[in-house]
């Protein structure tokens, strides 16, 4: 019942287009990268420095010069170029970025974000999330429908510290997708996972939305 | 001018006291300045606030700093991957000051240009827009974030010619380049030092005004944080 992790990914990868450049965060958005349909040009960006993220290399050929934001071994491609970190983020700031897929802890109707810190546990820190919300044209969260708790995570209000305020466009949960057209409409459930019912959707959602 | 000097101890002479501001290069352990740390901790400068993207893992890269206490703040961005900053933060010894990684990166960029200050959306409506100058532009909001400038920049990079012009590998690049500019002085490692001619001028990523002292790094033993490979297809 309902989508799994891949499947999730999967139904992110359809919010692609030919063309795009997109950054993809660390998780179950790493694995869109599986889901780029055949014959369609995307162009992954790495926010330590890179555009035209490769596959995993070869054994043997694993390079520590060469990795992604998540600190993993990577490959090049022939189209993909390198830069610094501020060059990275300003095509972040931007707007060159087409599309971002991310995690969160929390997701509020209004469209705000928290996925970086719980108070009273070590922060580790928001990396680049809070550059990627504010600066890439289209955010797609893609997270589990409630915690692991059975607590909804599209609410009415974060509880948690935002990352960003009125930015997300779209959530891929494991049950259904909802997306509004722009930053001052309310979200709208368009889509469910095979077997779930809106119903479902509606018992595990405190958050205002249309349906 | 003589840039190069025989190690990373002598590149340092006369340029490190305690209290002083450092922006080093790196991310992750892709591209730490890993001489230039090492003749840090051995200098015993304290008290040392470091902009860096993370702060290294235990016992690599500036982690090594945090284990001698000689860090007494932090500015960065990610530091997931380090026990012993987690211990000495959660027990108050280390500050932090977490900075978005974009803004991060371009308040070294923009204090090394003159530039005191910009303004950008990251962060708006979050912890980090907290205490700073918040200003409307064409109908967004924006805030203020400060340029840093520091006494002092330690970077790695590949190769570099005799008058200091450098080209970094890859995603090796990331923080030297922006930290390169927004220390009084630079200090760079490299793994290989090559005759004045020998790089293209059109191919230098960080021209040669920048780097003010330079040493030979090499032989490196690289570290990798996260190894990921995949299978050859069998023929």
């Amino acid at each position: 019942m309902g989508w799994d992790r891949n499947q999730m990914a999967a139904r992110a990868a359809k919010e692609l287009q030919d063309g795009y450049y997109v950054n993809l965060g660390i998780g179950i958005p790493t694995l869109v990268a599986n889901n780029i349909p055949d014959g369609m040009e995307v162009t992954l960006q790495s926010e330590n420095g890179m555009l035209g993220i490769g596959p995993f290399p070869y054994e043997g050929e694993e390079d520590p010069d060469l990795i992604n934001a998540g600190k993993q071994t990577i490959s090049e491609l022939p189209s993909s170029s390198y830069f610094s970190s501020s060059d990275s983020f300003a095509m972040i700031r931007g707007g060159h970025i087409d599309l971002t897929v991310l995690g969160a802890m929390e997701v509020a109707q209004d469209g705000d974000i928290a996925n970086w810190m719980i108070p009273g546990k070590m922060i580790k820190g928001m990396g680049g999330a809070m550059d990627l919300v504010a600066g890439v044209k289209k955010i797609i969260v893609v997270m589990e429908h409630v915690s692991k708790n059975g607590d909804p995570k599209f609410i009415p209000e974060c509880t948690l510290p935002l990352t960003g305020k009125n930015v997300v466009d779209m959530i891929i949960t494991d049950l259904c997708v909802f997306q509004r057209p722009d930053h001052s409409s309310p979200f709208r459930l368009i889509e469910l996972a095979p077997d779930v019912t809106a119903d479902e959707v509606a018992a595990k959602t405190t958050a205002r939305y249309e349906s | 001018m003589q840039k190069i000097y025989p190690n990373a101890e002598a590149a340092l002479d006369g340029l490190l006291f305690d209290g002083m501001t450092i922006c080093a290069g790196g991310f992750g352990l892709c591209g730490i300045p890993e001489r230039l740390v090492d003749a840090i901790q051995a200098s015993g400068a304290k008290d040392l606030t470091v902009a860096s993207n993370n702060a290294g893992i235990d016992n690599e890269g500036l982690g090594k700093l945090l284990r001698t206490r000689q860090i007494r703040k932090m500015i960065s961005s990610y530091v997931g991957e380090n026990k012993e900053f987690e211990r000495q933060y959660l027990a108050g010894e280390l500050e932090v000051e977490f900075c978005p990684q974009g803004t991060l990166a371009e308040r070294c960029r923009a204090g090394g240009a003159g530039i005191p200050g910009f303004y950008t959306k990251t962060g708006v409506g979050t912890q980090v827009a907290e205490g700073k100058e918040h200003k409307e532009f064409d109908g967004e909001t924006y805030i203020l974030e400060r340029g840093i400038r520091a006494d002092l920049s330690i970077i790695k990079g590949w190769k570099a010619d005799e008058a200091g012009n450098l080209i970094f590998r890859k995603t090796a690049r990331n923080f030297n380049q922006p930290m390169a500019t927004a220390g009084k002085v630079c200090v760079a490692e490299v793994e290989e030092i090559v005759p004045v001619g020998s790089l293209d001028p059109d191919c230098v990523h960080l021209p040669s005004i920048y780097v003010k002292r330079l040493i030979l790094g090499a032989p490196y033993d690289k570290k990798i944080e996260f190894r990921l490979t995949r299978q050859r297809e069998s023929a």
